[in-house]
């Protein structure tokens, strides 16, 4: 049986992990970002400033893990931007997630028009290669999937542990969750949770960022304009598909991901003759919409989500 | 910080932000031209002769606007009655769709029959691409945001597939593009000999109409309730659900006037690149305008001449024509706060 040969081959899975690895990052920053009470739609564009961000600075000299700290501070940057208008103002958050994605797209591709104004195609870097975890990369199937990938897929699924610990393990965890669940008994505590929410967008751009650089640095060796291309919209569905916990949203980017793979791999069977290419890409927004749908009964959602905070106000 | 609201706001208070917000603007636009290497005064002298130099100029101008004034209205009716359609895109795509299908000879009728007949069928289309996030967020609580944004990825994958298959052009030389509508179904010149077409004068005619169904019937007024606060709308006795699927045909139906027009008016056949995302445009034109029917008229033409001004001056001064849509960006941004600072004010703890 030719899909059951798919699903059972080590490259299948190692092309799941690395597509479901930028997934990881903006899905992680999202998740933060929801859990203190603050929705960010600046996703996709933050995505796409971070995707050149880190590929200009390598491709400038440079080293890579230098790359990726710069992508990581232009996510800050507009995550700051984000959250003074979201949070001390309380504007919809709808609207300036939309206005953050339009402006942090429209940035990148001017800076990319007055950096590289006369390439036809953009230059490439020498990205990060994949780093074999010895004994661990030998296990059938498991070892090339998991421990034979690059060193910014580990960092991902570092970040989730990081993130889950923070967040149910920390006192700054527990801030962060009542400031998306209960602000004011937050600030009956003495803390601020301007600062609590502020802090918990600017943390998420930043990883948002890294998320997109991913896809420059990562998966590809070059910056191109349509690279993002939803990613960022699909990230949130996952963040309510995970019903906002670290564990099961890193789940679900890892099955997205393997459907991603899953297809691209049926485009190539009898089944891909046949159907037009065009159904298989639309299957990872579809899933997205069915998963929401699916979740949407016993989701819990933050209480607080997109519920500005005005202090001696109730 | 705290934001207290003023009672009585004075005319400074409500003019002077709006104001500054514009001129910021045009300072974030002035140096991001400098870094680029262009001269501030030479960059918007370009854009100004560009939207406005010439009579060709300006009927440029008036055929970009008239999309987004379609756009525009669909999203500031929406987001009046706190739809958050981010979907304009693929709306608009739908009604570009219905226009293709119907226009190159599926109807052999004469024009008086067939424009009004495809424009229907195209709001149809554009109605039902709306219907089904709002029945989503209705009947499951699934958020409109984000299943519009992803139905947008999904439409254009669509039409790439029509435009590749059953749509597709036999005599196109492999191009995916469609067929060319018959002579029938294409909106005429408003004046022979000036290229502007009829769809400009349908969009000015519908946010009229927009405006008096906002200002002077039930549903006008239900929208609003719903939008200001659904729990004491649905307390007055408004069904809230209703409501909100009224709201969606209508919206989506106002995108997909901007698909039809497009076909039907400037181009004259479908193509992937039909809209350089008018659907999003059309979100920073309903929040410039303060999602006022008539006030998208006047903001349309805004960015409107802003795109077209910002096309001739890249090609003049060699400034990347993105600073347009970071203009437009930075707007939007701007003015939300500007539109808060109007009625509150910022007091220190």
């Amino acid at each position: 049986m030719e899909l059951l040969e798919i699903l059972l081959s080590a490259s299948f899975w190692a092309a799941a992990i690395r597509i479901a690895s930028p997934l990881i990052f903006a899905t992680m920053g999202e998740l933060i970002c929801e859990r203190a009470g603050v929705l960010n739609l600046g996703i996709e564009g933050i995505m796409v400033a971070g995707a050149f961000a880190g590929w200009i600075a390598v491709w400038a000299g440079l080293p890579l893990w230098g790359g990726v700290a710069v992508a990581l501070l232009t996510g800050m940057a507009f995550g700051l931007v984000h959250s003074i208008l979201s949070v001390p103002f309380g504007l919809s958050q709808h609207v300036v997630g939309v206005g953050i994605t339009l402006l942090a797209t429209s940035l990148t591709f001017y800076t990319y028009r007055v950096v590289l104004p006369e390439v036809s195609s953009p230059p490439k870097i020498e990205a990060f290669q994949a780093f074999e975890i010895p004994i661990l990369s030998q296990i059938p199937i498991v070892g090339p999937a998991f421990f034979a990938q690059t060193p910014l897929t580990y960092a991902a699924f570092v970040v989730v542990i990081v993130t889950a610990l923070v967040l149910y393990r920390t006192p700054l965890g527990l801030a962060v969750r009542a400031a998306g669940e209960n602000p004011s008994a937050v600030a009956a505590q003495g803390l601020s949770v301007t600062a609590i929410r502020m802090g918990a967008v600017i943390v998420g751009s930043g990883l948002m960022a890294v998320g997109g650089a991913f896809l420059t640095m990562s998966a590809f060796d070059s910056f191109f304009f349509d690279m993002v291309n939803g990613r960022g919209w699909i990230c949130i569905a996952l963040v309510v598909f995970g019903a906002w916990k670290p564990g099961k949203a890193l789940l679900g980017a890892i099955l997205f991901a393997a459907f991603d793979a899953f297809q691209i791999r049926l485009q190539q069977t009898p089944v891909g003759a046949v159907v037009p290419y065009q159904v298989f890409l639309m299957m990872p927004y579809f899933l997205s919409i069915l998963a929401l749908v699916a979740m949407s009964r016993r989701a819990e959602v933050p209480a607080a989500l997109m519920v500005p905070f005005n202090k001696g106000e109730r | 910080m705290r934001l207290e609201p003023i009672a009585n706001p004075t005319l400074a208070r409500r003019t002077l932000p709006p104001v500054l917000a514009l001129a910021m603007t045009f300072a974030v636009a002035a140096l991001l031209a400098m870094i680029a290497g262009g001269n501030p005064a030479a960059v918007f002298g370009e854009i100004l002769k560009g939207a406005f130099g010439s009579k060709f100029a300006v009927l440029e101008t008036l055929n970009r606007a008239t999309p987004l004034i379609f756009t525009g209205l669909a999203v500031a009716v929406a987001f009046r009655a706190k739809l958050w359609n981010i979907g304009a895109e693929a709306q608009l795509y739908a009604g570009a769709v219905v226009t293709a299908v119907l226009g190159t000879g599926a109807l052999g009728w004469p024009s008086p029959v067939l424009l009004p007949v495809i424009a229907v069928a195209a709001m149809l289309a554009g109605a039902f691409v709306l219907f089904v996030p709002a029945v989503l967020k209705t009947r499951f609580g699934v958020d409109e945001v984000v299943t519009t944004l992803l139905f947008n990825f999904i439409f254009l994958l669509f039409v790439s597939y029509l435009l590749e298959g059953p749509l597709k052009d036999p005599m196109g030389m492999g191009w995916p593009k469609s067929a060319r509508l018959i002579p029938e179904a294409r909106l005429p010149r408003i004046v022979e000999g000036l290229r502007l077409h009829w769809g400009f004068a349908l969009a000015l005619i519908s946010a009229v109409a927009i405006w008096i169904v906002d200002a002077r019937t039930t549903l006008g007024f239900e929208m609003r309730a719903v939008g200001q606060n659904a729990e004491a709308a649905r307390f007055a006795g408004i069904p809230v659900t209703r409501v909100i699927l009224k709201t969606a045909l209508l919206s989506g139906g106002l995108a997909a006037l901007a698909g039809y027009s497009e076909v039907a008016g400037l181009k004259g056949s479908l193509t992937l690149d039909l809209s350089p995302g008018y659907g999003y445009t059309g979100i920073v034109v309903a929040m410039l305008a303060l999602l006022h029917p008539l006030g998208v008229v006047v903001a349309a033409l805004f960015v409107a001449a802003i795109f077209v001004g910002a096309d001739s001056m890249s090609r003049a001064v060699g400034v990347p024509t993105y600073l347009a849509d970071i203009m437009l960006a930075t707007a939007l941004l701007l003015m939300v706060l500007a539109i808060l600072l109007t009625k509150f004010r910022v007091r220190r703890d």
